[in-house]
């Protein structure tokens, strides 16, 4: 464990441990439902060119997030 | 044939474009985008679609029919999506088709090599409707990966049909059609194991129940509509006012959300 961070600032091209959903609600209902269910390992691909939103590979599909949902995702590395 | 498909409600399958002069059974397809829905679709119609909007929204809906054992079903193939809780305009159409149109048949089509992402859909479809079939698409694809699949025991847990297929090649989608047609005419029993939540949700949701069902009767599932309101859903309020009785629903949501 180097730290926990949240979703939004782990680098492009490395992967995340998904901890913990800091949302309630219907925000916290769809990023389970996209697949971000704490234990998840998320590859970082690649970000648009203005850094938001920026894809991601959650458990086997692709999914583009912006900063405002995936801020609200603690990882640890 | 144990269904008359005139008597399954006062919501007018008209809300969704479709005109149901004969009594087709109506099949829906569901499930994550990119499962190939849309490759089933038409592995199951042939040539007999047609493409047009949602009334109102601006998705794409194909609908089409196929014959087998000399009857006709409607197939309409739905938006993909992660989840049935209308966060978007096409979770908002795949929720209102299965929610309010009661396709006879949702069949949950499944990337068999993402399962775990995929059975999210299922179990959140399970809760509207126990007229539920898995199918387990590009299991070609499986296949190559090495995953091996047991489709009877992943059935018993669940509780409603698994048919595997690959869409692309047309395999297994006689056994689907089969499956269909029995579901329908009542030779196959659907029982889904529903995710059972804690004490005092499951409470909860009894006690919100005892009040929807005087208003709804067995119109919807009583259970997912209770899980709905304890999500403060307001969409599907506002979407229960467009398809039923406004006063209704207003009495049912003012009592409930006290
Ligand atoms: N190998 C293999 N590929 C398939 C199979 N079914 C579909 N595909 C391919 O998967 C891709 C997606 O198929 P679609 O039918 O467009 O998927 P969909 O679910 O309709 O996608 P959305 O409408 O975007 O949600 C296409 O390239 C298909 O050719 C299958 O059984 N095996
Ligand atoms: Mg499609």
């Amino acid at each position: 464990m180097k730290g926990s961070i949240t979703l939004d600032t782990v680098p492009s091209n490395t992967f995340a441990l998904i901890t913990s959903i800091n949302a309630d609600g219907p925000t916290r209902r769809r990023l389970l439902d996209l697949g971000l269910v704490p234990g998840t390992r998320v590859e970082v691909l690649q970000r648009s060119p203005m850094g938001d939103p920026v894809a991601y590979n959650i458990r086997g599909a692709v999914i583009a997030l912006r900063k405002e949902e995936s801020s609200q995702v603690q990882t640890s590395r | 044939m144990g269904l008359t498909y005139q008597s399954t409600g006062i919501t007018s399958r008209e809300n969704f474009n479709i005109t149901c002069i004969s009594n087709e059974p109506v099949i829906a397809l569901a499930g994550n985008p990119n499962t190939g829905k849309s490759t089933l679709f038409n592995a199951l119609t042939g040539l007999r679609q047609h493409t047009g909007n949602w009334p109102g929204k601006t998705v794409l809906q194909s609908k089409g029919t196929y014959i087998y054992n000399t009857r006709k079903y409607l197939v309409v193939d739905l938006p993909g999506t992660y989840s049935l809780l209308a966060n978007s305009v096409e979770e908002e159409v795949a929720r209102d088709f299965i929610c309010f149109a009661k396709p006879e048949v949702t069949i949950v089509v499944v990337d068999s090599t993402c399962m775990e992402r995929n059975l999210n859909m299922v179990l959140q479809v399970m809760e509207i409707t126990s007229n539920v079939i898995v199918c387990l698409n590009l299991i070609d694809e499986a296949r190559r990966k090495k995953i091996q699949i047991d489709t009877e025991k992943l059935s018993r847990t669940l509780g409603i049909p698994v048919i595997p297929t690959a869409a692309r090649n047309k395999e297994g989608i006689e056994e689907l059609m089969n499956t269909t047609n029995k579901l329908i005419s009542g030779q196959i029993k659907p029982r889904p194991n529903l995710v059972k939540y804690d004490k005092k949700l499951e409470d909860a949701i009894l006690h919100l129940e005892s009040k929807i069902k005087p208003l709804l009767g067995d119109e919807l599932s009583t259970r997912w509509i209770a899980l709905r309101l304890l999500d403060r859903d307001t969409k599907l309020i506002s979407a229960l006012e467009d398809f039923y009785d406004k006063h209704k629903i207003l009495e049912m949501s003012k009592e409930v959300m006290a």
